[in-house]
């Protein structure tokens, strides 16, 4: 079955079985392998992605789901050069360590920013409370998700009140 | 300045990316992928195996005990789990056979056209019964049996005013690192290269040796891939999976992937021992310690794994940080026909640790006083010696860590506010607390017969590389081992850089466990940094014609008589290319006067301890049994925090491992099967399932670690599951001597 769908920006036709699952579909066909798979069912949250700006985990969305939307996994978070503010957060504030779910956490904590710029640490706890880590704790991934969006109002203020063009 | 100092993670660009590679983003041209058979019952015997005619079985694989080259016995301890089971089968989902394909699901497709026709035998799957069921090993069904003595027990008894006695039970717990279990074999003429998910290489060189009937080390290359966690669950489970993918690579010729799915990785690796711990103490009136008597039994599982040295330690921290002058502790690790049990982090400490805390808890209400006092009146001081005799004589931290803890929770007050909230409130809140320790480095003289090696080497860039075995697998070695060597250098943190973990290369340094890492190959990665700093300063004396007592090395540069002559990146350089030193190694050396005596449980069981004390804090709604754990408040003793965030981020996260053991991690076995191999019904906790963390470093340095530094891996995950266990206590009104403390647990003590 061929798909049309655009993954991380760009427009993409893909001619795979509409059956197969979107993580696999990411990690083998298209070598983005920041994707990772930690339970295949959908309790770890690690194979999390963005379609149509909703974290969704990707091993539980097959081929034909994504016909016509827009899929952002975390190579599609990541500028050409450098990091985002909530990527250097992650590693300012000890907001990982194995890694292995940091790509999910990042992507569900993007979902959160893009909706809401204020949030509070129980709105970041639910909105990660799909994305499990068992190394840190959850405390200074909280930590980092909160100085991130601090960051990002900032740049914000910035541009709202700087001076018109001269 | 580089220890002490946040600096930026060297692996953390790789993982906030995604191009951090783990084992499962690796390929090979060609690779095949492996899938195991494994056994159905408990415990029994294989009549046949019959391969369906039906299928096409020339294009798969097809490995069993029969096509190993050499011996048919996982290298560990013992010599007792074999990599295939021959005949018997002594476990559910033992290992029989071995496919590969080229693809996983072909492979698949394979496992489920052979049939096993076993005679089942009778099985033990009840540690309550492994003394009485039927023989598993030895004479007696016990791997180990320990016995610690210390002063006069009978004596103790006499002495007290009051005795008290009860029995804890622990559970099952699983690792569940994120990333299972996985490994690449790919083969070569006389040789074969595995790249894992794993904690000691080295181990999988010992154990791939004897299998593959290879005789040089340089055989059998270990390459560590980016780790997605291990917490002890990656300590000896990839010896026999590396051998799996390796037996199937050498039969196809071709490179195999193995990567376990969640509900295998579940189903077969190593867990938490289960422990029933029977305590009976004296005390006197004033709230002295006089005896303590300890029994302990730990659930093995079907072959010895590290049972014993899971014991071991279990043993030695069972008495705790209290000083006590007549103590015996018996401890045993029993055999049955469940799963391996193996490491996990904290490593038999986690359950002694448990039972005590909750037996001193019990001695505070037979004696009617607050828990905090009776720590307060029993925790050690320098002087005071443990369970094994060990006189502790400096970098003790009990009162610290418990005075900071009690004040920073704001102990007293919530522990008399929550009282008064009894019986009425529908939410009721409790808070409790612990104090623990946990020994750095290997048990006794166990170092020693380790011999750690660890070694740096200088680029041709003038960069220095650091040449070590120790895995990061998440805890941040590559980080805190650069901060060493470039505090000792007195040179920038981006001018030293991990060589990575391949055994063909790097030196053993031991494995990746034992709280051992940062204390021990710490020591060595800054004692081999010293090293280069003299040989450098006295190979510049010679350049420049002077006395090498006129050279220092300041601020990334040499200066001979205080003026600047080279800056260490040039000279580093230099030293590379003409043949200077460029290179610094070092082998641990045990310090003068350890002694220990490994059969009388006597002596000095570790070279220093690190201390800890935690407040937990719940609320129980008596509509639905709910618990949360609201507020956790830690103080724990590192000796010196080579970066504080780490070892923070150590701290938390250990201490929620400890919080889900207590409510809500449990693993149900019946019959030797593990019934919840799912992440949706073996829960661990989420972001909303744990607490707030209030995290206070305390450092009591240690003279024989690298800047003070003692270890903190293990510490976390002694002291949360008792503070827990006493706070829900406090919310409820009634015991609780067993975990997990689930909801239902408490339905059934509120309305018996």
């Amino acid at each position: 079955m061929k798909i049309d769908c655009t993954i991380n920006g760009s427009p993409t036709v893909l001619d795979v079985s509409p059956m197969r699952r979107l993580i696999d579909l990411l990690r083998e066909e298209m070598k983005l392998t920041g994707t990772k798979e930690g339970c295949g069912e959908g309790e770890c949250g690690a194979c999390t992605v963005l379609i149509d700006g909703e974290a969704v985990n990707s091993c539980l969305v097959i081929a034909s789901q994504i016909q016509g939307r827009q899929v952002v996994t975390i190579e599609g978070l990541t500028p050409r050069s450098g990091l985002t503010p909530l990527q250097e957060s992650f590693v300012r504030k000890g907001g990982l360590q194995c890694g292995i779910c940091t790509p999910g956490m990042i992507v569900a904590a993007r979902a959160l920013l893009d909706k809401n710029l204020e949030p509070d640490a129980l709105e970041i706890r639910t909105a990660i409370a799909g994305n499990l880590c068992r190394c840190t704790g959850y405390h200074r991934i909280v930590d980092s998700i909160l100085e991130a969006a601090e960051l990002e109002r900032s740049r914000l203020s910035l541009v709202d009140t700087a001076p018109p063009d001269l | 300045m580089s220890i002490g100092v946040n600096v930026p993670r060297k692996d953390g660009q790789s993982k906030v990316n995604g191009q951090a590679a783990y084992v499962d983003d690796l390929s090979f041209d060609g690779m095949l992928y492996g899938v195991t058979l494994r056994s159905q019952i408990p415990h029994g015997k294989i009549r046949a195996i019959q391969f369906d005619p039906k299928f096409d079985w020339s294009s798969v694989v097809v490995v069993d005990h029969s096509d190993i080259p050499g011996q048919n016995i996982v290298t560990l301890i013992q010599r007792d789990q074999p990599f295939l089971a021959a005949q018997l089968i002594r476990h559910v989902n033992e290992p029989i056979l071995l496919i590969a394909a080229t693809s996983r699901k072909k492979a698949m497709e394979a496992r489920t056209r052979i049939e096993i026709i076993v005679d089942e035998l009778p099985s033990v799957t009840n540690l309550e019964k492994a003394a009485t069921g039927v023989r598993l090993y030895g004479e007696d069904n016990l791997f180990k049996e320990i016995h610690i003595e210390k002063g006069d027990l009978p004596r103790g008894f006499a002495e007290a005013d009051y005795i008290v006695e009860r029995t804890y039970k622990t559970g099952l717990q699983e690792q569940m690192y994120i990333e299972p279990q996985g490994v690449i074999a790919v083969p070569g003429k006389d040789r074969i290269s595995i790249y894992g998910s794993l904690q000691c290489p080295h181990y999988v060189v010992k154990a791939l040796l004897p299998l593959l009937s290879f005789s040089h080390p340089d055989q059998v290359q270990v390459i560590q891939m980016v780790t997605g966690g291990g917490f002890g669950g990656k300590e000896e489970y990839p010896n026999l999976l590396a051998g799996h993918a390796a037996l199937l690579a050498m039969k196809s010729e071709c490179p195999v992937k193995m990567v376990y799915d969640r509900a295998e990785d579940i189903l077969a690796t190593t867990k938490r021992h289960p422990s029933i711990i029977r305590h009976k103490t004296g005390l006197k009136s004033d709230g002295t310690l006089t005896a303590l008597a300890i029994e302990i039994d730990f659930d093995g599982g079907a072959y010895a794994t590290l049972s014993e040295v899971v014991l071991s330690r279990g043993c030695i921290h069972a008495a705790g940080p209290y000083r006590c002058e007549n103590i015996d502790i018996v401890g045993r690790a029993w055999a049955t026909n469940n799963p391996p049990n193996g490491a996990f982090r904290g490593f038999g400490a986690p359950q002694t640790c448990f039972a005590l805390e909750r037996q001193i808890d019990l001695v505070a209400k037979t004696l009617g006083i607050d828990p905090l006092e009776v720590r307060r009146r029993n925790a050690m001081e320098p002087g005071d010696s443990t369970a094994t005799g060990q006189v502790l004589t400096e970098s003790v931290a009990t009162h610290k860590c418990l005075e900071q803890a009690v004040k920073a929770s704001d102990y007293i007050r919530k522990r008399s506010e929550y009282s008064k909230l009894l019986p009425k409130a529908r939410i009721r809140r409790g808070i409790g607390l612990s104090l623990f320790f946990h020994g750095s480095g290997f048990t006794g003289d166990g170092e020693n017969r380790i011999r750690g090696r660890a070694g740096l080497q200088v680029t041709p860039d003038g960069f220095i590389e650091i040449l070590t075995s120790s895995t990061d697998i998440g805890q941040g070695t590559e980080t805190i081992f650069a901060q060493m060597v470039a505090e000792e250098l007195g040179i920038p943190v981006d001018l030293c850089r991990n060589a990575g973990v391949d055994t063909n290369r790097v030196p053993d340094s031991g494995p990746t466990v034992a709280s051992r890492t940062c204390m021990i190959v710490g020591d060595l990665v800054r004692s081999a940094a010293a090293q280069l700093r003299e040989d450098l300063i006295k190979w510049l004396a010679e350049l420049e014609n002077c006395n090498a007592e006129q050279i220092t090395l300041v601020g990334g540069c040499f200066l001979l008589s205080g003026q600047r002559v080279a800056s260490f990146q040039d000279l580093a350089k230099r030293a590379c290319s003409e043949g200077g030193p460029a290179s610094a190694s070092k082998t641990y050396v045990q310090p003068e006067g350890l002694e220990w005596d490994e059969k009388t449980y006597q002596g000095q069981a570790y070279p220093v301890f690190s201390w800890g004390c935690d407040v937990a804090e719940v609320e129980i709604d008596l509509d639905t049994y709910e618990i949360s754990v609201t507020r956790f408040t830690a103080a724990q003793d590192v000796g010196k925090a080579i970066h504080p965030v780490m070892v923070m981020g150590q701290i938390e996260g250990g201490s929620l491992q400890a919080i889900g053991y207590a409510t809500m991690e449990e693993v149900l076995q019946k019959n030797g099967w593990i019934e919840n191999h799912r992440m949706t019904n073996c829960l661990i906790p989420t972001a909303l399932d744990a607490p707030a963390f209030e995290t206070h470093i305390i450092e009591e340095p240690f003279s024989g670690g690298p800047f003070g530094a003692k270890g903190v891996g293990e510490l976390p995950t002694d002291g949360g599951a008792p503070a827990v266990a006493a706070a829900i206590d406090h919310a409820t009104g009634q015991r609780f001597d067993e975990i997990p403390v689930t909801p239902e647990k408490i339905e059934l003590a509120l309305n018996p």
